[in-house]
């Protein structure tokens, strides 16, 4: 590494800062309960926008992970999203009508809250569908997994977006609130997904999955990135570049080991298709306020047109976290 | 009263509490050394939840740092003080505040009142020790370490070559003949006061002071000179990862634990509350008199670190990238890939499959998608069959492939026709089982009945890729096995390169063939070899086809077995 590019990366990252800085005037808060969060707290930060629905069963799943707070922005809720996340104890919000794309899709907001309250904490970024699996998930609570990372001084834990989806057609089978999402979305591919390197940041890209195999497979190089980044011992200095997939200083990005061995890793499951998908993919194409255009969303709603079928003969049936370690999708690394 | 534990504290003091109760309600008295860096209220408040026993006794505090003398400094104070003040002591157990008793005080005491002159401490000489941390043996004795390893690593490197460089040597002190071994030791009373109270004991401790890591060396060398039997293993379950930290044990090690029988286990994670519960209920092991043996507990951390070192061959994913030129990005497993074969022969793919557990796919690389065997749209581990999703990582797509069928030899055709991305990737793969018969392109081109002009710019353009491949698979970076023949070659003698991919196939089965499927009609193709010659195309890859062949004419079909049984 140059020390120009090192040069050029700092001031990128510095550039995220203030970027971040300047959008703190976006957000307001609707409930900050932050001078509960003890010094040793796990966090988990958020940015969502109608959730109601899944907000139940998503931070009971946290907080039986051993979660103690969480930092959340409503971007412009109708459907009470907002008074309900008020009413919980253990979270602060706040409220922002401003453009979601041009907070850079939510990660200048998070930033900022990062910067000011996950200083020196363990900080998990997840959306409301995404269901943080690691290593030992089903025995160890979330606190295991942070202080062995203390003890073993690694800074950053990767966890792959996996897309979970149902059987049958998208929305066949409705979701309750409350309801574990996973038990409508229970399948995914196992083994179709590429990685490359990249140069400037050292993350790897991954795509592939579900989303590749049926809405990008005549153009797989726009197929969404899943690889993620979402829990970080966090530094007043450090900035989430774009999403979960990105962070800066770049050695926080070394998640894998280049030399053979598996460094430990988990998993995002990502429960993105429920019934909730149509409406929300429609929505937000009209929004636009998604990544590139929103090309992901018109890839989606063009499929959605003729009821597509995630499920094929060679999907996988989830079952826990061993299971996803042999297929090979994460690993419980020296972590026994 | 037989055993006193000198227990070395610095936090989760609450189960320190815990564990120092447990010890005094049966009967062995506690010395606690804390840690001088706890604030003085925790520290207080910690001697209060002590207060009402009066085999717990608090020792002089030091400043705890990893790696340094504090530590064997700590356990000196303790030690004397527990001599000093429990006469009937005959045992001391060096513990932490997280190390658990997995069986009954009595038990232990009992195993040590049967053994009453023996020092259990882990004690071998530095060449016999795996586990050095930073690379340093022997020279953990013979250099100074004037810097923390752990905060200051690039000082501490520095000076350790700087000394390596000028040929530092530090003297060892007459007697000493240097040991390590586990810190965790239970010495008997007779020992740990030779040590303490020997008259060198200055020029001793003078010398360990500068040693690295001295708790891991300053009572294994010592015992050696003043104990009556040394039984060199540590009655303290501890195991180490690769970088030195202990390994720490969970809620779901109980069984695990208990089935180890060992005595003493660290270290504990502080919020494990199964594990603390179930320990310290006193209920009865399963196995009263038994040796501890950690030989599971061994195993799983062996494979752990075995994992985070080497991981699994084959397997690319979020945290295993290896580097491509490191070498060691392979596929899973062996595979074969097949050129001209199918070619050959009529229904060539079915009859191969025939021979037991193996997966004999088309064309995996054809320009319109994946040819899987069974013929659909996706395969194992859900892989797309789409040229899009193929072409776009075809290195990724077969490493997928090799991945996710482990257990089941794959064999695929491939050719000239088909998407040449993976050229490199199967030459360097020592996986990559590659037969090819050259030329063996031409037969479906000779068999079609297309205009001669675009079938001699067809031909062409093959015999280019084909040189192309057949130059990679030649060159020196190729690791691949490879086995070529010209298509004249093989038409002569088809059995013996048929035999060789069956015995690379179903290795177990070894099957004898004693004649080859059915041949395609090859009556007529010299002359078009002739013919495309004459029209300036020459098919060198195709070996010296002799002109006049003619081969038997076409069976009806049989019905026999090409298999004899032994």
């Amino acid at each position: 590494m140059g020390a120009l590019t090192s040069y050029r990366l700092r001031l990128k990252r510095k550039r995220h800062l203030i970027r971040a800085f300047r959008k703190r005037h976006e957000l307001s808060a609707v409930k900050n309960r932050t001078t509960q969060i003890a010094p040793a707290d796990i966090l988990v930060f958020t940015t969502l926008r109608n959730e109601l629905v899944r907000l139940p069963y998503f931070l009971k799943y946290y907080r039986d992970l051993g979660v103690n707070h969480f930092l959340i922005v409503d971007n412009g809720s109708d459907d009470g999203s907002r008074e309900y996340l008020a009413q919980q104890d253990d979270v602060s919000l706040w409220a922002t009508g401003a453009s979601y794309k041009r907070a850079k899709f939510g990660v200048d907001w998070l930033n900022w809250l990062q910067r000011k309250y996950g200083h020196d904490h363990w900080c998990l970024t997840v959306d409301t569908d995404e269901f943080f699996v690691y290593p030992f998930c089903d025995t160890r609570p979330l606190r295991a997994l942070t202080d062995w990372l203390d003890a073993s001084e690694i800074r950053s834990f990767g966890a792959m977006l996996m897309d979970m989806y149902p059987e049958g057609q998208i929305g066949a089978e409705p979701y309750q609130a409350g309801q574990n999402p996973l038990e409508i979305t229970r399948w995914f591919d196992s083994g179709n997904y590429t990685i490359r390197k990249n140069s400037q940041f050292r993350n790897l890209w991954i795509q592939g999955g579900v989303r590749a195999r049926v809405f990008f497979d005549d153009n797989p190089e726009r197929a969404p990135a899943l690889n993620k980044i979402p829990l970080v011992r966090w530094r007043r200095s450090y900035a989430y570049v774009s999403s979960t997939h990105t962070l800066l200083p770049r050695g926080l990005n070394l998640v894998y080991d280049e030399s053979g061995g598996e460094k430990a890793s988990g998993c995002l499951l990502h429960t993105k298709f429920l019934d909730t998908f149509e409406a929300k993919s429609k929505e937000e194409l009209q929004r636009r306020q998604h990544y590139a255009n929103s090309h992901e969303y018109r890839a989606y709603n063009t499929r959605m047109a003729d009821d597509p079928v995630l499920w094929c003969e060679w999907s996988e049936e989830y079952i826990n976290w061993r299971q996803l370690e042999v297929l090979g999708l994460m690993s419980k690394g020296n972590w026994a | 009263m037989s055993l006193g534990v000198v227990m070395i504290v610095h936090e989760a003091l609450h189960r320190a509490t815990q564990l120092a109760r447990h010890w005094s309600d049966h009967g062995c008295p506690v010395v606690l050394h804390v840690d001088q860096r706890v604030d003085r209220d925790t520290y207080d408040r910690f001697v209060d939840s002590l207060a009402d026993r009066d085999n717990v006794l608090f020792c002089d505090r030091h400043r705890c740092e990893w790696g340094t003398w504090s530590l064997v400094a700590a356990s000196q104070t303790a030690s004397e003080l527990m001599l000093d003040r429990f006469p009937d002591v005959q045992h001391v157990l060096l513990a932490s505040g997280s190390c658990l008793p997995l069986r009954p005080v009595a038990e232990l005491t009992t195993y040590l009142r049967d053994r009453p002159s023996t020092d259990f401490i882990e004690s071998v000489t530095t060449e016999d020790v795996p586990w050095a941390i930073g690379g340093l043996n022997t020279e953990r004795f013979t250099l100074r370490f004037p810097f923390s390893w752990k905060r200051h690593r690039r000082l501490f490197d520095g000076y350790v070559r700087l000394q390596r460089r000028v040929g530092y040597k530090r003297r060892i002190p007459l007697g000493i003949s240097p040991h390590l071994g586990s810190q965790w030791w239970c010495l008997t009373r007779h020992t740990l006061a030779a040590i303490l109270n020997d008259p060198r004991r200055a020029v001793n401790d003078a010398y360990f002071r500068r040693v690295w890591i001295p708790d891991e060396s300053y009572y294994q060398t010592l015992s050696r000179q003043h104990s009556k039997k040394i039984e060199s293993r540590s009655l303290t379950l501890s195991k180490f990862d690769y970088q030195g930290k202990p390994h720490v044990f969970y809620d779901d090690h109980l069984q695990l634990l208990r089935r180890s029988d060992c005595f003493v286990a660290r270290k504990i994670w502080p919020h494990a509350d199964r594990l603390y519960d179930s320990f310290l209920s006193d209920a009865p092991s399963l196995s009263a008199g038994a040796e501890p043996n950690p030989g599971e507990i061994d195993r799983i951390f062996a494979k752990a670190v075995d994992r985070r070192t080497k991981g699994r061959p084959g397997l690319l994913m979020q945290s295993r990238f290896p580097h491509q030129r490191w070498g060691n990005r392979v596929t899973a497993e062996p595979y074969v890939v097949l050129q001209g074969f199918s070619e050959m022969f009529r229904g060539f793919e079915p009859w191969l499959a025939s021979f037991g557990k193996v997966r004999v796919h088309g064309h995996l690389f054809a320009p319109d998608g994946a040819h899987f065997a069974g013929g659909g749209g996706e395969y194992f581990g859900a892989l797309s069959s789409s040229a899009a999703l193929r072409d776009y990582d075809g290195t990724a797509f077969l490493n997928n492939l090799i991945w996710n069928t482990r257990g089941e030899r794959q064999c695929f055709q491939f050719g000239p026709a088909d998407t040449q991305d993976i050229t490199w990737d199967i030459a360097r793969d020592a996986n990559a089982r590659i037969h090819i018969i050259s030329g063996a392109w031409a037969v479906p081109l000779f068999l079609s009945e297309g205009r001669f002009a675009d079938m001699r710019r067809t031909a062409a353009r093959l015999q280019k890729t084909e040189s192309a491949f057949l130059k990679v698979l030649l060159s020196d970076h190729c690791r691949a096995r490879v086995k070529i023949q010209t298509l004249s070659d093989f038409v002569l003698n088809p059995i013996e390169p048929l035999q060789d991919v069956l015995d690379q196939l179903a290795a177990r089965d070894r099957p004898k063939l004693s004649a080859p499927p059915e041949m395609v009609h090859l009556g007529g193709f010299g002359e078009f070899l002739q013919n495309l010659k004459n029209q300036g195309m020459h098919l060198h890859l195709a070996g010296d086809f002799p002109t006049d062949y003619a081969p038997e004419p076409a069976q009806p079909a049989r019905t026999t077995p090409y298999l004899v049984t032994k």
